[in-house]
């Protein structure tokens, strides 16, 4: 059975039809990539699969939840799931190691000392063991996106979504937040990212998504970025320098 | 006949300006009180609790606190209720606090970034704890300058219960003018008083104001 696999998915936001029948399918430990232009649905397709939009039929199911049951029990979903997003969403009132603890503090109702190891322990696989204490603003971007996905793995989620998370930084920093997703990539979680980053996409997918006027209109192995077979997605990644 | 001002006099208003304060404590606590449970309201998924609460904010924003004041203590006898002056003029005023605190709260709790909501939830964080763990403090940030800058309006809003007999700062000027008829020296004397309690609570909103807005402009750039 797949880790997450959408089947037929649709959802519109007002008369604009967003998703028109999305399917595609990732096992355990697979690396998948979103890729498309603005507005093919990609950021949409992926905050469908933490329920963050509701869909309007088809079906998708995440490490064993069926995401698209009204009766789902979100919480239970969002302790598999981890998700990522362009803008961090720190919480600026909070320490980074506090940002990381509080989840499994009220949640998984954790002791303060276990949480604290945690913390450091996530901090530690994201580089950023000195910043514990440090205030979100006191960090720079690419910092901040560790954090934020330090504070996603503090859960030790089944599985992780990465929408954009790059795209507000410069080629630097993203180096940065790329080894950092790359390293997990290669320690097995199994992860779905929306990203612009081809290069990056042909290193560490084992699948990649093309979507297109919110279809999937090309999928397959990292070969579809060297030899696309549709015209859309060749032309799509002519743009890519 | 005219008698001179008086320490008495004096101590007269002091012990005015002592239930000025006090009337003004029972008004920002039972209206904060209030004004959490309407601005919570104003923003809770239920239609029907964001229908009550819009109305009461409607309707208490739409009638003088004179009029509020009328009601409570001549309303409520009416009723078949006794209340005392303290009462009426607390139970008024906290009526009406409680629905501009509650507008005021409403805005703060709304003007954190939607994303902070967002990612709270995807950390299967529950309702409750997303609200006082994640969007609350952050609220309160927001809210401490305009509602430090509302409690001025509040102690100068007490001076209406002298209406219903309660004997606050305003009153005592009054009650020793009818006896003394000095009226451009008593009243220069409260107006002085209220501007005492005022002005440091006027002093305090802006530079609250200025240091939120440093901390604004950095978690601006943050998100």
């Amino acid at each position: 059975m797949s880790m997450i696999s959408l089947n037929n998915v649709t959802k519109s936001f007002g008369a604009v039809q967003v998703l028109k029948g999305v399917t595609f399918a990732l096992e355990k430990g697979e690396v998948g990539v979103l890729i498309g232009a603005s507005g093919s649905g990609k950021s949409t397709a992926l905050r469908c699969i933490d329920r963050l939009e509701t869909i309007d039929g088809g079906q998708i199911e995440v490490a064993g939840h069926r995401v698209d049951d009204p009766k789902l029990d979100l919480r239970k979903l969002r302790l598999d799931v981890g998700i990522v997003f362009q803008s961090y969403n720190l919480f600026p009132h909070l320490t980074v190691g506090e940002n990381i603890m509080l989840a499994p503090c009220s949640v998984k109702k954790v002791g303060k000392a276990q949480a604290r190891e945690l913390a450091a322990d996530a901090l530690n696989r994201v580089g950023l063991a000195d910043k514990v204490d440090s205030y979100p603003e006191q960090l720079s971007g690419g910092q901040q996106q560790r954090a934020a996905i330090a504070r996603s793995l503090a859960m030790e989620p089944k599985v992780m979504l990465f929408d954009e998370v790059t795209s507000a930084l410069d080629p630097k920093l993203t180096g940065e937040v790329l080894r950092v997703i790359e390293k997990l990539a290669v320690s097995g979680m199994t992860m779905i990212m929306v990203t612009h980053e081809m290069n990056f996409a042909r290193k560490v997918a084992n699948k990649v998504v093309f979507m297109h006027q919110g279809l999937v209109h090309e999928q397959g192995g990292t070969n579809i970025l060297s030899k696309p077979e549709t015209p859309e997605l060749q032309d799509f990644l002519s743009h890519d320098l | 006949m005219n008698t001179l001002l008086n320490i008495n006099h004096l101590l007269f208003l002091l012990e005015g300006t002592w239930w000025t304060v006090v009337l003004t404590a029972v008004a920002f606590i039972g209206g904060g009180v209030g004004g959490l449970a309407i601005a919570l309201a104003r923003i809770a998924p239920a239609d029907w609790m964001r229908l009550i609460s819009g109305l009461y904010v409607q309707l208490i924003q739409g009638t003088p606190l004179l009029v509020i004041m009328f009601l409570g203590y001549f309303g409520l006898p009416a009723l078949g209720y006794n209340v005392t002056p303290l009462t009426a003029a607390g139970a008024s005023l906290t009526i009406y606090v409680s629905a501009y605190l509650g507008e005021i709260w409403r805005g703060c709790l709304e003007a954190v970034p939607k994303a902070q909501w967002e990612a709270a939830e995807c950390l299967a964080l529950s309702k409750t704890q997303r609200m006082f763990k994640v969007i609350m403090p952050q609220a309160i940030r927001l809210a401490t300058p305009p509602t430090v800058g509302f409690s001025v309006q509040i102690v100068k809003n007490t001076s209406l219960a002298s209406v219903v007999g309660f004997v606050e700062l305003a009153r005592a000027g009054q009650l020793i003018n009818n006896s003394i008829f000095e009226p451009f020296l008593i009243y220069v004397i409260v107006a002085v008083i209220y501007f005492c309690l005022c002005f440091p609570l006027s002093v305090f909103s802006q530079r609250l104001e200025k240091t939120m807005a440093r901390y604004g402009a950095r978690t601006a750039d943050a998100a």
